[in-house]
Formats: C-alpha cells, sequence, structure tokens
C-alpha cells in the first residue's frame, strides 16, 4: 500500500516541478467568429513558415474580443482583437479609459452575403425589405397599424410585382456568423429604423427589449436552417426550385455553374459591387492592434505583416481562397502604409 | 370458492411481474441499442480518418524551392499536394542543407480533397484533378497510407494537416494539475470531516455543502475560476494551470464524496484495535484505515479524473476552447483539451472535418474506457471484503 502513497505524491511533485517553466509568449488574439477563420489561417502559416510560435486565437465574437481587449494592457489581455464591425465609440472609450491609448486599426477586405437560387430560375431582383418580409417572425399587418405573426406563404403576397412561388429559405442556423451577419445587415438595419417595432420597445424597454433591433426569424418551416456547411445549401437549392439560399459570397463563387444569386436592390454580389459598399449585404471586417505589445510579443509583428501582405488579402491571395473579399488595390496600400506607421486610432476615426 | 379467488390473485400478480420484468428488459436494450448505434456511427464515421491520402512525386530541393515553396513540385501536381505540407519545406531546407541541389522522389501529403475522393466522400475536386488521380491511382503513385500526423501533429485550418496531438498533451498537463490538486486536497478533508472532527453544526454545515457542490453545473465552476484564478491571482489565460485549477475545483467534491465512503466502509473494529494496542488517532488513521481505504479512494480519484477530462465547458470561459495547434510545452503555456479539440472541429464547414471528429471522439472515448476500466480492476485487485 505504502507504494501507491509514493507513487501518487511522485506525480503530484512532477507535475509541480514542470510547472515552473517561464511563460512563453504567444501572440494572443480574440474577436469575431467571422474572422477567426482568416486569422487562424495567417497565424497558422505564420507558425509554419517561421520560427516564431503558432499565435492562439480565441473566437469570442466582436463584442466579446472587444471587451477583453480593452480589459488593460498588462502581457495577460489579448494583443489583436478582430471584428466583423468597426469598434463603438464606446468600446474606445472603455480602452482608453483602462490605459489602451495606441490601438492601430487594419481593414482586411469584406464578406458578402449571397441570396442565391437554382441556376434554372429566371433572375430575380429583391429588396432587402422584401427579405425582411419573408423571413421576420413578426411582420406589420397590411395596414401597418401593428405587428401580426408572418402570414406570407408566397412571393407575390409580400409584393404583387414579384412572382407567384413559394416562398422557402435555406439558411445558416444560429451558430453561424453568417447568421450573425444576416441579422445585422438585413433585418436589424432596417427594423431599426422602423417605427412600428422601435415603438414597441420604447413603450417597454425591458419586456419588448427585442423589438429595438428587430431579428427574430420565424420558425414556422419556411426558413430552414441548414446546418453550417453551405455545400449542403447548395444541394439543396439544386433540387428545389422555389427555394432561396442565404450562404456566404465565396460559396457563390465556387458553385457558380449550379446556382445563381439575385440581385438585391438591382446589384447583383460580384466583388466590385461590394468592395466599394454598392451591394447592400456585405460589412468590412477588421482587426485592432495594441501597439504597446509590439515590442513585447515575439512574431506579433510578424503576424500582422503576414496578414496584410499581398498573398493573403490581396485579389489571389490565399484569404480569398476561403471567402474573403478583397479590398480595392488603392486601399490595400493604404493599409498597409497605416500598419507600418502604426497609425493611432482615434474618436474622431469612428465617428463617420 | 376461495381457492379460485386465490389462483386468480395469483395469476394477476405473477402477469405483473412478467410484465415489469419485460418493461425493464425493454429498458435495457433501448438502452444498449443506443449504445450500439452510437458506436457504429462513431467507428463508421471515423475509421477512415485513420489513413490520409499520399502521392509518390518528385520533390525538388533548390534555391528555387526555397523561395517559393510551390515549385518544390512540378507544375500538374501543385493543386493535389498538400500546401500546408509544401510551406515547411524551406525550413526543412534551412535545418538540413545536404539534401539542397537534389530531386527526391517521396511519398507526400496530398490535399484533404484528395483524401476524401480516394475515400469516395463528396469533395471539392475538379474533374481534371480527378482524372489525373484515378491515372496515379493505375500506375501505382497514390495510397491510404496510415495517418501517423492524426497523432503527431497539432490543429490545423488544412484538413489534411490536423492532428489531435496538442490537445491530447494539454488533457494530459490538465489532468495532472488537477490530480495534483484535487487529490490531497480532497484526501485530506475527507480524512478530517471522517476521522477528526467533531459533529456539530459547523461540520453539518461543511458536509451538505459539498454534497451540493457535486451537483452544480460545470459551468459554474469555469466562471469561479475565471474570476479567482485568472482576474485575482493572475494565472494565464488558456494556459494548462488555469484548466488544471479549474477543474480540480470540480473534481474535489467527487473526491471527497467517495474518499470518505470508502474510509466509512472500514470496519470500527480495525480503529478499535489499533487503539487497543495503544495507537494515536493518527497512528490509527494512517498505518490502518488509509491503506485499507485506497483501493476505493483511487477508483474515486480516477472517476472523477475521468469526468474532468471529458469536460468542456468550464473550459470555454477560461479560453482554453481557442485554435492552439502548437503543443503546449509547460503548465503555463496556452494549451487546449481533447473535448475541446472536437468541439471546434465539429463546427468546421469542410466535409474531411467530419471523419476527423468521429476520429477524435474514438479516441477520448477508449481513453475513458480504459480509464474507468483500470479504477474497476483496481477495486477487484485490492478490495478487501469483511
Amino acid at each position: 500500500m505504502k507504494k501507491q502513497v509514493i507513487l501518487i505524491s511522485a506525480l503530484a511533485s512532477l507535475s509541480f516541478f514542470a510547472g515552473n517553466a517561464a511563460q512563453a509568449e504567444n501572440v494572443h488574439i480574440v474577436g469575431s467568429s467571422t474572422v477567426y477563420p482568416f486569422a487562424s489561417y495567417v497565424a497558422e502559416e505564420l507558425g509554419a513558415t517561421t520560427r516564431f510560435k503558432t499565435p492562439i486565437i480565441e473566437s469570442t465574437g466582436s463584442g466579446g474580443g472587444m471587451k477583453l481587449f480593452c480589459a488593460g494592457h498588462d502581457s495577460n489581455t489579448p494583443d489583436i482583437t478582430n471584428a466583423s464591425r468597426r469598434m463603438k465609440p464606446s468600446e474606445f472609450k472603455l480602452c482608453a479609459k483602462n490605459g489602451v491609448r495606441n490601438i492601430t486599426e487594419v481593414v482586411i477586405g469584406f464578406d458578402g452575403i449571397a441570396i442565391a437560387q437554382s441556376k434554372t430560375n429566371k433572375p430575380i431582383n429583391l429588396t432587402r425589405k422584401h427579405i425582411l418580409l419573408a423571413v421576420a417572425a413578426e411582420v406589420p399587418n397590411k395596414a401597418g397599424t401593428k405587428l401580426i405573426p408572418n402570414p406570407y406563404k408566397y412571393w407575390n403576397e409580400i409584393d404583387a410585382s414579384l412572382p407567384h412561388r413559394p416562398i422557402i429559405f435555406y439558411g445558416p442556423p444560429t451558430s453561424s456568423g453568417t447568421r450573425d451577419a444576416f441579422h445585422d445587415l438585413v433585418m436589424k438595419a432596417l427594423t431599426k429604423k422602423m417605427d412600428i417595432y422601435t415603438k414597441l420597445y420604447k413603450a417597454d424597454p425591458v419586456k419588448n427589449k427585442k423589438y429595438k433591433k428587430y431579428k427574430t426569424i420565424r420558425t414556422d418551416g419556411i426558413y430552414v436552417p441548414s446546418g453550417e456547411n453551405d455545400n449542403l445549401i447548395v444541394q439543396k437549392l439544386t433540387k428545389d426550385k422555389n427555394a432561396f439560399g442565404i450562404f456566404g459570397y465565396s460559396f457563390l463563387e465556387e458553385n457558380s455553374g449550379r446556382v445563381s444569386a439575385a440581385t438585391v436592390e438591382g446589384v447583383a454580389p460580384e466583388p466590385k459591387a461590394i468592395s466599394s459598399g454598392k451591394y447592400p449585404i456585405s460589412r468590412s471586417l477588421f482587426f485592432y492592434i495594441k501597439n504597446d505589445h509590439l515590442k513585447r510579443v515575439k512574431g506579433m509583428q510578424e503576424y500582422i505583416n503576414m496578414f496584410v501582405d499581398e498573398d493573403m488579402i490581396g485579389e489571389d491571395g490565399n484569404l480569398t481562397e476561403i471567402g474573403l473579399i478583397a479590398l480595392p488595390e488603392s486601399q490595400r496600400d493604404e493599409v498597409r502604409h497605416n500598419v507600418k506607421a502604426h497609425k493611432k486610432l482615434t474618436a474622431k476615426d469612428l465617428k463617420h | 370458492m376461495n381457492k379460485i379467488v386465490s389462483t386468480k390473485a395469483l395469476k394477476r400478480r405473477y402477469r405483473k411481474e412478467k410484465i415489469f420484468k419485460g418493461a425493464a428488459v425493454f429498458a435495457l436494450l433501448l438502452a444498449a441499442s443506443f449504445l450500439v448505434f452510437f458506436f457504429s456511427n462513431m467507428i463508421g464515421k471515423g475509421m477512415s480518418a485513420f489513413s490520409q491520402a499520399e502521392i509518390l512525386v518528385d520533390v525538388h530541393y533548390n534555391e528555387a524551392s526555397v523561395k517559393s515553396y510551390r515549385k518544390a513540385v512540378d507544375k500538374p501536381y501543385r493543386k493535389i499536394v498538400s500546401r500546408g505540407w509544401l510551406r515547411t519545406l524551406p525550413l526543412y531546407m534551412e535545418d538540413n542543407p545536404e539534401v539542397m541541389r537534389t530531386t527526391r522522389q517521396e511519398w507526400v501529403l496530398a490535399t484533404a480533397d484528395v483524401d476524401q475522393y480516394l475515400k469516395g466522400y463528396t469533395n471539392r475536386l475538379k474533374d481534371k484533378h480527378k482524372q489525373q488521380i484515378d491515372k496515379l491511382q493505375e500506375e501505382g503513385r497514390v495510397k491510404l497510407a496510415f495517418n501517423t500526423g492524426f497523432f503527431t501533429r497539432g490543429d490545423s485550418k488544412m484538413a489534411e494537416l490536423a492532428g489531435i496531438k496538442s490537445a491530447v498533451i494539454g488533457s494530459i498537463l490538465v489532468l495532472l494539475v488537477t490530480l495534483a490538486i484535487a487529490l490531497p486536497i480532497g484526501v485530506m478533508t475527507a480524512i478530517y470531516l471522517e476521522e477528526f472532527a467533531p459533529d456539530n453544526r459547523i461540520t453539518q454545515l461543511v458536509e451538505v455543502n459539498i454534497n451540493n457542490l457535486a451537483a452544480i453545473p460545470s459551468i459554474l465552476f469555469g466562471l469561479l475560476g475565471l474570476a479567482i484564478f485568472i482576474n485575482f491571482f493572475g494565472v494565464p489565460r488558456s494556459s494548462a494551470l488555469v484548466g488544471g485549477l479549474t477543474l480540480a475545483l470540480m473534481t474535489l467534491p467527487v473526491i471527497i464524496i467517495t474518499t470518505r465512503a470508502a474510509l466509512r466502509a472500514v470496519p470500527s473494529s480495525i480503529r478499535e484495535a489499533a487503539y487497543g494496542l495503544g495507537a494515536s488517532r493518527w497512528q490509527a488513521v494512517f498505518h490502518h484505515v488509509l491503506p485499507l481505504a485506497f483501493p476505493g479512494i483511487l477508483t474515486g480519484t480516477i472517476i472523477g479524473l475521468a469526468q474532468a477530462m471529458g469536460e468542456t465547458a468550464p473550459l470555454l470561459v477560461i479560453g482554453m476552447m481557442a485554435y492552439i495547434p502548437d503543443a503546449p510545452t509547460s503548465f503555463t503555456d496556452a494549451a487546449t483539451v481533447l473535448p475541446a479539440q472536437i468541439f471546434t472541429w465539429a463546427g468546421e464547414s469542410i466535409r474531411a472535418y467530419e471523419e476527423r471528429t468521429a476520429a477524435a471522439i474514438l479516441v477520448l472515448v477508449t481513453i475513458l474506457l480504459s480509464m474507468n476500466a483500470f479504477a474497476i480492476w483496481l477495486r477487484k485487485r485490492f478490495e478487501t471484503r469483511w
């Protein structure tokens, strides 16, 4: 029996002994789940092709990332945070309050959402309002006086100019970054300006919080959450001619033989239209650098340089292969210039 | 008359018994079929991940490939050879200058799409590459080899490179910390409560609380770990140390409860005999009671550790559910664990991760089953019946 006691205590002391090793210097990155695939791709490239350690990336969501990033500037806080939207002025203030004042903003490219259908269909033009009315759980009644559960089953019920075609959507599930983007760019963008929703919020901010920026999707079988696998959505579209699919732009590109995109407010989702901001369902992707950490953390500058390099964010870069839409060339040069100069982000930059 | 009534009642009782027995057997069969379904599903999906497509190509080691690693293989192969493997070549040549200016025929890693195509799964391979692979296969230059990379590499964004090494090492480090913290504290607490503590309000309160702690949702331990270890003590986020400490909090009640049960199972005649020979309380406990209770304590500890090993929720809060491809080399390095790795892979959209997810589940289940089997073996081997 004594042997067992010795064994256990040996194990215990061994583990304490090993615990004394010095803290390693990894770049620590947090933030948006939409940027995560791109960031981890670059991180892996850095780990594989240089002698630096692979940066650690936590997918915390844009808001969660900002909170961690702005918590302070000691070594236990993240060095970089990714975001699928700009930093909010309130977050900038939080950063400043905690002593994080020297931040550089980097735009890496765009993310666009396609509303696609089987190629055998006639081309169709939709507006964001049409899409909202087709997928929201509650919509204004015909008179526009109050919200009712979504009654629409055919597109021509929403707008007489649209065809008599059953509404059916295959889209991302709630866990997905594409779903978040869809919420933000299609639903919230409209509902936050529609009195019929916001009026309810103003009447009772606690109980009716969801009406401030309404984004609830109907669950009566018309919107079918189809897993994170966008390939599956493409397959379903080829089988179901009535259906529309919601997925990231890159999949449209890859499957252009089988599906085509609806134009949204007259604009087709093409790289030019997305990067110029004409296509309404697109957004910029960012990351923010804590410049105070650059000297302390080995490999951080190299990671950033690798990220903004033409090989990654350029038009034929590796990141465009996994779905990023490149910035226009002049903007890419500006980004690289900003990174080089460690351009300091100011509250004024975030105003517009 | 009386007799008939009684046989009727008897029949009814027998029938009830039969129904009950049938229901119980049905429940057992249902549970077993769930298990069989789970295992056959996981094995069916996961086994293919243990083999991996490789292609026999000429690899050029020269200055041009140092500059641009794509040039290390001839053009027709650039789309079917894993870029993740190619990009490691410049550093390899730097470390091994003797290979420079040579061309060697080697089996190299193929892309995940080639791999999936060979295994007959859906893939995004273009038709011309499919034909190319078919032709290479006729020439015997494509094979499915044992996937050693799955065990020797960490996580990757390229499915063909993704492995479980960093997660396995992370799991081991986390469990060592958990064991080192939870076992001594848990056993000491249990010994005090069982052998030394007076039976008063305070010890009763402590007991009730320990029993309650064992039933607390594990995510709360994560929040506790975040508040105490990371924010207050400044233990590095995402490290094996903070993970182990947090899981130790979770494992403590299990160890305390099982240790107390094991101590209680030692008959008081042992203690009384020791006292009768003039042993002190300390001597009675450490010379006699504890050794006899040890198999029970170990069983409880192993089951507690197995539970900790499969845990993910508390680790999410302390930053261990992250992209950490490098294996940790110390307790303060960032680390991830097997269940977290499984979770990450399950969310990947590329098809090739599906089989890897299943394979990682098989590895995790195998480890857990062998830990539990070891616990059973210990109990059988050392258990004393009174």
